[in-house]
């Protein structure tokens, strides 16, 4: 399995991390032996078996559908790297 | 008894004992821990220090030690892997994407230590995000095994995720401290640092507030130095958690109790498959000791097969980096953490995770992104999850012949800083042996064992089925016992 710059790119682009030019070949290599490695799974014979879905197996709880937590809006905005008045704060998306 | 130097030296059990005889107070011993810290601040094994914090929650278990009100781990100090949100403390999973970042809220299962008495003393040093086998990966920089070859000061790996975790206990910073296992990240360390590690059954402890690398395999767990002090903590840290529907609602039984028992007639499974092309004679060697110190307590030898397991690394890493690339997707800049402004909100996002994540987290969520991208979904992660269904299959048909396995936990012991980070995969297959029992959900330990030739240690590994943790301990134990691990490491308190 090779991978090629511009495939880089494009995952890149999907996990919206920005590379520099200069990391795209290294990446590239990495990634392909990386993927080169796994790709031995494919002999694998699998026919017939479910992908798992959890490690233990477990019956979800239920609970009343009712409020339990809230009124937190100054912890939630505590982190926030730019905020406003009550709002997080991001460049303009609409024009 | 004096109240410094040898004072950190003591197990937590003896530490609890002598509190409630008030032979010190929890002031004491935790001031005694701080020194520890500080004057061993070249370890690099702490992200942040509490000691004020440690202080006032020290004071508060003295007050109730001297009511006779004393809970199970009254006035003991404990220390906490930068994973675990701690409500005031910032906690930034080794991350510069976390810098800054300061919870609002506590992790359940540290909140269960502090209810149960215990004094934080820190946060401890990690590779970024929990990915990496040496902790060669924080943002904070290496941590220092406090073990060295014989013969040469040349730093080594603690091992990782957890390496500061590790460190910290094995230096008598910490009599206990809290890690996390993905892939092997607390059971490797211990291993290298010449600890008890403990990864129990997936399920067994909450994960609420511990930072998420990939929620199907993440589990918390304690460092000690001794198998009874690893039942102590675990036992505070076990249950059920409204607030993790992955957490199991089953009784949290009493791990220390199942000590008492011995290993006379249980069946140790060895799987064949564990005994891989290349493996160093010293980790062999240890491996057959470890069967014959069980069976000369009684426990009978019997080799199986895991027949999957040489996929095993190969589906980790396709499953944890998938996890990764979807719950990393949160440091986007603009809730919490470290924001680069750009003009536009892609321009934000990209530039924020460009610069804000580290080489081997990118190279992480890169992979995981492609294995869940349109048309590679069904080849990659959905074939990685039937194996994972095979890998499981194997120990279940395993232990319906065998009580519990024993294996090597770390395919070699510490190796120096910079070594083995020639490729990403080279690193990666550290995780050999511990890798298997974390797809499955299984319970694990990680016991000293014995010294490699240049005087450095390795660790035997105990596999149970789900939420065995009693006999995964029973089993430790009796190693323990007939190990009589009693070496130091050269940087080492008091």
């Amino acid at each position: 399995m090779t991978v090629d710059t511009t495939t880089v790119r494009k995952i890149a682009r999907l996990a919206r991390i920005r590379i520099e030019d200069a990391e795209e070949a290294t990446l590239a290599q990495e990634l392909g032996g990386i993927l080169q490695w796994i790709d031995e799974l494919q002999a694998v014979d699998t026919e017939g078996v479910e992908p798992m879905t959890s490690a233990v197996a477990t019956e979800l709880h239920l609970r009343e559908d009712a409020v339990t937590d809230g009124n937190a809006q100054e912890a939630v905005l505590s982190n926030a790297p730019e905020r406003m008045a009550v709002f997080y704060t991001v460049p303009k998306v609409v024009e | 008894m004096s109240v410094s130097g040898s004072i950190t030296h003591l197990t937590l059990a003896e530490m609890r004992e002598l509190l409630v005889k008030r032979a010190f107070s929890s002031k004491e011993l935790t001031q005694a821990h701080l020194d520890a810290m500080e004057d061993l601040r070249s370890l690099n094994a702490f992200t942040v220090e509490t000691a004020d914090k440690a202080l006032a929650m020290a004071e508060a278990a003295d007050q109730r030690l001297a009511k006779g009100a004393a809970r199970p781990l009254e006035g003991v100090p404990i220390a906490i892997k930068d994973l675990y949100c701690t409500e005031g403390v910032e906690t930034t999973a080794g991350s510069k994407i976390l810098k800054g970042f300061v919870p609002p809220y506590e992790s359940t299962v540290t909140a269960k230590l502090w209810a149960s008495g215990a004094v934080m003393t820190g946060k401890l040093n990690m590779d970024e995000f929990a990915m990496g086998s040496a902790n060669m990966n924080s943002a904070y920089g290496p941590v220092a095994n406090p073990w060295q070859r014989s013969g040469d000061n040349r730093d080594l790996v603690p091992g990782g995720s957890s390496g500061g975790s590790a460190a910290a206990v094995a230096a008598r910073i910490a009599p206990a401290s809290l890690g996390t296992d993905t892939g092997g990240s607390i059971r490797q360390p211990a291993s290298f640092c010449g600890i008890v590690g403990m990864k129990p059954s997936y399920g067994r402890c909450s994960r609420w507030g511990i930072v998420a690398f990939a929620s199907s395999l993440d589990q918390a767990g304690p460092f000690t130095r001794t198998v009874r002090d690893s039942a102590i903590v675990l036992g505070q840290m076990a249950g059920y958690d409204p607030m993790d529907s992955t957490s199991v609602d089953r009784p949290v039984p009493d791990y220390e109790a199942a000590l008492h028992q011995d290993v006379k007639g249980l069946v140790i499974g060895v799987p064949k498959e564990y005994r891989v092309p290349g493996m160093s004679p010293e980790i062999e060697r240890l491996w057959k000791r470890g069967m014959t110190w069980l069976e000369e307590q009684g426990a009978h030898i019997r080799e199986i097969s895991l027949p999957h397991t040489q996929h095993a690394l190969p589906t980790y890493y396709i499953v944890a980096p998938a996890e990764a690339s979807s719950n990393l997707a949160r440091y986007d800049g603009v809730r919490f953490g470290a924001r680069v402004p750009e003009e536009d909100l892609t321009g934000l996002y990209e530039a924020t995770r460009g610069t804000g994540f580290g080489a081997e987290v990118k190279r992480r969520i890169l992979i995981g992104t492609y294995v869940l991208s349109a048309g590679y979904y069904d080849a990659y992660y959905n074939k990685a999850r039937r194996i994972r269904t095979l890998i499981a299959r194997d120990f279940s048909e395993a232990f319906e012949k065998v009580d519990a396995i024993l294996a090597p936990t770390a395919p070699s012991a510490a190796f120096a800083q910079g070594e083995n980070m020639d490729d990403p995969v080279t690193m990666y297959l550290n995780d050999v042996f511990t890798v298997p029992a974390s797809l499955a959900g299984l319970p694990a330990i990680s016991v000293p064992g014995g010294l490699t030739e240049d005087g450095l240690p390795l660790g035997l590994q105990v596999i149970g089925k789900a939420f065995d943790e009693e006999m995964v301990l029973r089993v430790g134990h009796a190693l323990e016992t007939a190990a009589h691990f009693t070496h130091l490491p050269q940087r080492i308190a008091g």
